[in-house]
């Protein structure tokens, strides 16, 4: 468990972070909390030459609010979202996911950033990104420019990030609404067997907006349009969630792996969007 | 208040935290605080480093091997392969079981993950590096992981050295991937009764292949000193004299010129046994380099490569009468070893105690035969925190029980209890051959059915099922019954031994003129705590305060031989020992107290911490005046100086036992399996210190829970370890870990001399089984007789798929 040999950047602003990008091409690559990148490379299944770190860019950290309107720097980590009263109160959704992530050590210095920018299916951050609605902002050689989280991502690892950008922050707007995040999982550590985040609108007894997203379905986060728009309009009754869950399903092809074949993998998604929405609506 | 009143008997007592005292465990402020000595700790002046290149594949031949590049890395000092150790001898070694493995693959490679050359070099990170650079040429061969394969006529040849070889160090062998038939018990009476009886239940029970999983892996720093010949190896060892014989076996090496040193060792659970590839690659590196060299695993090593545990395929078949008499027990095993036979068992038990697989039942006839199997798997079969094959024993008879409960009808408990062995039984001999010592199983079962209101949990089961059907609830619950029999304490030197070595341990005490001790054992504590427990005994026994004695083992240089720590048996057999050296010092002090007081011994007697002149309380000598004596005073007769040793040959093992309960609720859509309860009640006899029994047993069941809900080592068909992370490989945390209440009832072992008989193993042996079968018990109702384990999301899930509860 040795990582190959590299040498290690430390910039302190996002200029000459992006500079070490541009001179070293796809040699380098950023570090932020490190705890999805390291054991990539201690198992030496990424060699990387060069590794900026970027816990020392002030830029990319922290948390704003400003009424409905929602920033979290990149460097934020899972710790400080949990921590964050104001967040709790405009987003509970986030508190709740990010408490589901690994174990009190990783979420210390594992990142938002790097959660939604690494591309790995089994992080939770990038499903509920599109629940939210999320945007992305990338820093690049030429500037700026935002990416809606439900158009980030493009497969396992794949993303619309270029190699020589930095995600620097995201933003959401917090519209309320009851919030879950339900996730099945083998223990603490493990990612998601199955794993659905719902926010669903109340107007009256009747749902008038509806957002389901899904982690580790697929080889990339799932934001099913279907299954919200099958409860929107509705009182979110029983055949009502039959219907969200069975649309939900449509769009999902989960792997086999340790955790199970695709036969129970497809099972237990349907139990778990199905509480989520339950909580959700019960929460709305 | 007067200083100089005298303490009261109680007082005394309590002063020297002896026997039955719950002191905190003294081992706790180093490691608490980070101040622990492990292997890795170790930096010795111009040490190297070693890194194996290992396998991909499971079965390769090894067309060639070029170091050539990782040579030119700079820093490497040498890459060893099979050819660079065969003209010492050293390219295979014998296994504890009797046969030999590759120490580097010598021509073809067995298992993934097998070691094939290592490299040394001046700094850890460039030894990993270079290993990448060592290019091997493999042809791959057809895999066999699976062990009834690997009995058919043309299965592939694993093991091309046994050619021929129809004859091995258990007996016949009769097919080339067969190691050995063991058989226990009377074939033909048995198979008579289970043909003519009343009740028949058949069943395969599998106990799947796992690994032990302590925080600190295998490791090794090996020294030569060139200038006086002198090996000195320091290594994570459960059995540092025995590692000293061997590598004096092995390497010509005079045993005096060998020092073998076990610092603290962050948990063994029977890893730390064998001896592996490692330890003789860095002894031979650092006699060819003059340099002391480290060896340290990583965490994928040993889930891949060091001894795994289990692995067994148990075909059982139970007979009972119609009224639930159990008439007889048959079973036969199918041992998957991997690719060599590196068990760790005493040389005659090469399926260790698998025999007292009778359980606690008085079961008039049985029979046992386990065939060993070479697969390509990494070798090993290494009692996990269990005597030798004693918790696939547990677990057999306490699943065929409940098997057998099913197929009468009966309720499970009651089965059992019409069953037990009975108090007045006991010495009782097992139709497999044992004399268990004594036990008390009905009371403990009382004790415990009450304890978690049995009857009530059933009641609430039945509902449950009828609520369940009603559609009123998607969970269910379970009640999980256990009791199990344990054998430990190996053993006796008539009929057990390793490599040899009769199975004795040993103890050997200095008392130092203030009267504080020091006593020196045969064993190691891995996490057990002998510092302190041992202590315990000692201060019982020889009236010195448990915190004046110091408790050391380890170093082969100074400590007495003993056979280590493993299978339950240090407090059995090194406990025994450090309570027959604590009596000697105490009749050495009686003659000494006896010429100070100017009385006769025989008119002495002891209480306490002292020897008192019978009817004259105000006449004593304490233990500390006499150890001041002992050393000043010249008395006709008697040496100076107060010191014991004693090696002790148990007359007989010991046989603990309990009753587990484990309460649990399914839920039949997504497999996940809450324990709402655990109810644990242990019987090991005399209780030196109930706190640290009830951490031994909180970390015992802890690791049945992994076992039974979740881990294993698995294999794909061509050989990959699947789980060779703790990604997939699980490992509790405290989130995962539920509440246990732990009881007790107290029935002495009748030939120990403080009636102790150990514990550090029983909730591994008792809790899988509670695990499992409450599980199973969940589903009874629902027509399940048997699903293997680990139980985790998705297997369960599968049981409640397959009896058609997801509509
Ligand atoms: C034991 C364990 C259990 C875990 N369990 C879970 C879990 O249940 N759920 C879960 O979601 N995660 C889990 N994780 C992953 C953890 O949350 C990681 O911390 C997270 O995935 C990545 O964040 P990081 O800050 O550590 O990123 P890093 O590991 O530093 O980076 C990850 C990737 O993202 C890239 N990257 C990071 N920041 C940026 C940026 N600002 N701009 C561009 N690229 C960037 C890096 O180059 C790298 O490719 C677990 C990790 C461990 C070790």
């Amino acid at each position: 468990m040795i990582p190959a040999a590299f040498e290690y950047h430390r910039p302190t602003d996002l200029a000459a972070a992006l500079a070490t990008l541009g001179e070293f091409g796809d040699e380098a690559r950023v570090v932020a909390g490190g705890h999805s990148l390291i054991p990539m490379m201690k198992l030496r299944m990424a060699e990387i030459g060069h590794v900026v770190d970027l816990q020392d860019i002030a830029d990319l950290k922290g948390i704003r609010i400003d009424g409905t309107a929602v920033w979290i720097g990149a460097m934020t980590t899972q710790h400080e979202l949990i921590g964050h009263q104001g967040l709790a109160a405009a987003a509970p959704i986030l508190r709740e996911t990010a408490l589901q992530i690994a174990d009190p050590q990783v979420r210390y210095v594992g990142t938002i950033g790097g959660n939604v920018a690494n591309g790995d299916p089994g992080n939770d951050m990038p499903a509920l990104m599109q629940c939210l609605d999320a945007t992305f902002t990338l820093a690049g050689p030429n500037g700026s420019r935002e990416v809606a989280a439900r158009d980030f991502y493009e497969g396992a690892y794949v993303t619309l990030r270029e190699d020589d950008e930095i995600l620097t922050g995201i933003r959401f707007e917090a519209t309320g609404g009851g919030q879950a995040y339900e996730k099945q999982k083998r223990k603490i550590g493990d990612y998601a067997t199955a794993a659905a985040a719902a926010i669903l609108k109340k107007d009256g007894t009747s749902c008038s907006a509806a957002s389901i997203a899904m982690t580790n379905l697929s080889d990339m986060p799932v934001w099913s349009k279907a299954a919200g728009d099958a409860l929107v309009g509705t009182a979110c009754a029983a055949a009502d969630i039959d219907a969200a869950v069975a649309a939900a399903l449509g769009d999902i092809s989960p792997n086999a792996d340790n955790r199970g074949p695709v036969e129970f993998k497809r099972h237990v998604a349907g139990i778990i969007i199905r509480r989520a929405i339950e909580q959700a609506w019960a929460r709305a | 208040m007067n200083e100089l009143a005298p303490i009261s008997r109680e007082q005394r007592v309590e002063n020297l935290k002896g026997l039955g005292c719950s002191r905190k465990r003294v081992e706790d402020v180093r490691f608490t605080q980070g101040r622990g000595n492990y292997v890795d700790d170790l930096k010795l002046p111009g040490m190297l480093y070693g890194d194996f290149v290992r396998s991909p594949y499971a079965h390769a031949r090894v067309k060639s091997v070029d170091k050539s590049a990782a040579l030119a890395v700079p820093g490497v000092v040498a890459v060893l392969t099979a050819e660079d150790l065969a003209p010492l001898n050293l390219h295979w070694m014998p296994t504890l079981a009797g046969d030999k493995q590759m120490v580097l693959a010598d021509g073809k490679v067995l298992f993934q993950g097998q070691e094939v050359a290592f490299v040394v070099a001046n700094d850890r990170y460039v030894a990993a590096d270079a290993a990448e650079l060592v290019v091997i040429d493999y042809e791959e061969l057809p895999v066999v992981v699976d062990p009834f394969k690997a009995l058919e006529p043309g299965a592939p040849v694993l093991r091309e050295d046994l050619d021929g070889q129809t004859t091995g160090a258990h007996g016949d062998r009769r097919h080339h991937n067969h190691i050995f038939l063991w058989e226990a018990g009377d074939k033909a009476a048995t198979d008579e009764v289970i043909s003519s009886a009343e009740v028949v239940a058949e069943e395969m029970v599998y106990y799947h292949r796992t690994h032990p999983c302590p925080l600190e892996t295998c490791g090794c720093v090996a020294s030569m000193d060139a200038v006086n010949g002198k090996l000195t190896v320091h290594g994570t060892f459960q059995a540092p004299h025995v590692v000293r014989t061997v590598a004096s076996l092995l390497s010509g090496i005079e045993e005096h010129k060998i020092r073998v040193v076990s610092p603290d060792i962050g948990g063994g659970f029977g890893n730390k046994v064998g001896v592996y590839p490692g330890y003789v690659c860095a002894i031979v590196a650092s006699i060819v380099t003059g340099k002391p060299v480290k060896w340290i695993e990583d965490r994928m090593e040993n889930l891949t490569a060091t001894a795994f545990a289990r692995d067994y395929w148990m075909k059982g078949r139970i007979a009972a009468t119609k009224d639930g008499r159990i008439t007889a027990l048959s079973c036969h095993v199918t041992a998957d070893h991997g690719a060599f036979d590196a068990c760790a068992d005493p040389t005659k038990f090469p399926a260790g105690f698998f025999s007292i697989m009778t359980g606690s039942y008085d079961i008039p006839v049985a029979h046992v035969g386990v065939d060993g199997v070479y697969t390509n798997k990494a070798p090993g079969g290494v009692a996990y925190r269990c005597s030798f094959r004693v918790t696939e024993a547990a677990y057999f008879i306490e699943r065929m029980i409940e098997v057998l409960a099913i197929e009468l009808g009966m309720d499970a408990a009651e089965l059992r209890r019409i069953n037990f062995i009975r108090k007045e039984q006991f010495p009782y001999q097992s139709a497999l051959g044992w004399e268990y010592d004594s036990g008390d199983y009905h009371t403990a079962w009382d004790k415990a059915l009450t304890a978690i209101d049995y009857q009530g949990l059933r009641r609430e089961q039945a509902d449950r099922v009828e609520a369940f059907r009603r559609g009123e609830t998607r969970k269910l619950l379970g009640i999980g019954l256990t009791h199990f029999t344990e054998i430990v304490g190996a053993g006796p030197v008539k009929n057990c031994d390793i490599l040899g070595m009769g199975m004795f341990d040993s103890c050997e005490i200095r008392i130092h003129p203030t009267g504080s001790a020091v006593a020196r054992l045969g064993t190691i504590s891995q996490g057990q705590g002998h510092a302190t427990t041992f202590a315990q005994i000692l201060a019982s026994e020889i009236g010195l305060p448990a915190d004046s004695i110091t408790v050391e083992e380890g170093d082969t240089d100074t400590a007495p031989y003993g056979l280590g720590t493993y299978g339950s048996r240090s407090t059995p057999v090194a406990g025994a020992a450090t309570a027959m050296a604590g009596r000697k010092i105490r009749a050495k002090a009686q003659m000494i107290a006896a010429y100070l007081l100017e009385v006769h011994d025989g008119d002495l007697e002891w209480d306490v911490d002292r020897f008192v002149v019978k009817g004259a309380p105000e006449r004593f000598k304490t233990m500390k005046d006499i150890a001041y004596a002992s050393y000043n005073q010249a008395i006709p007769g008697v040496e100076p100086g107060l010191e014991a040793v004693s090696y002790y040959d148990p007359p007989n093992m010991t046989y603990p036992f309990g009753a587990y309960i484990c309460v649990m609720e399914v839920d039949v859509d997504t497999g996940v399996c809450d324990v709402r309860q655990f109810y644990a009640l242990d019987d090991c006899g005399t209780r030196i210190n109930p706190m640290v029994i009830e951490g031994q047993v909180h970390g015992g069941l802890t690791e049945a829970l992994a076992i039974a809900m979740g881990q294993e080592i698995a294999y794909d068909e061509i050989g990959n370890v699947k789980t060779a992370t703790l990604m997939d490989f699980f490992l509790p945390t405290a989130w995962e870990t539920p509440h246990y209440t732990t009881d007790f009832t107290e029935t002495p072992s009748p030939h120990h001399p403080i009636g102790a008989k150990g514990v550090g193993e029983s909730p591994n042996v008792g809790g899988v089984p509670a695990f499992s079968n409450a599980v199973h018990d969940a589903f009874r109702a629902f027509g399940l007789r048997q699903s293997h384990m680990p139980h985790d999301h998705w297997r369960v899930w599968k049981i409640a798929h397959d009896l058609g509860l997801h509509g």
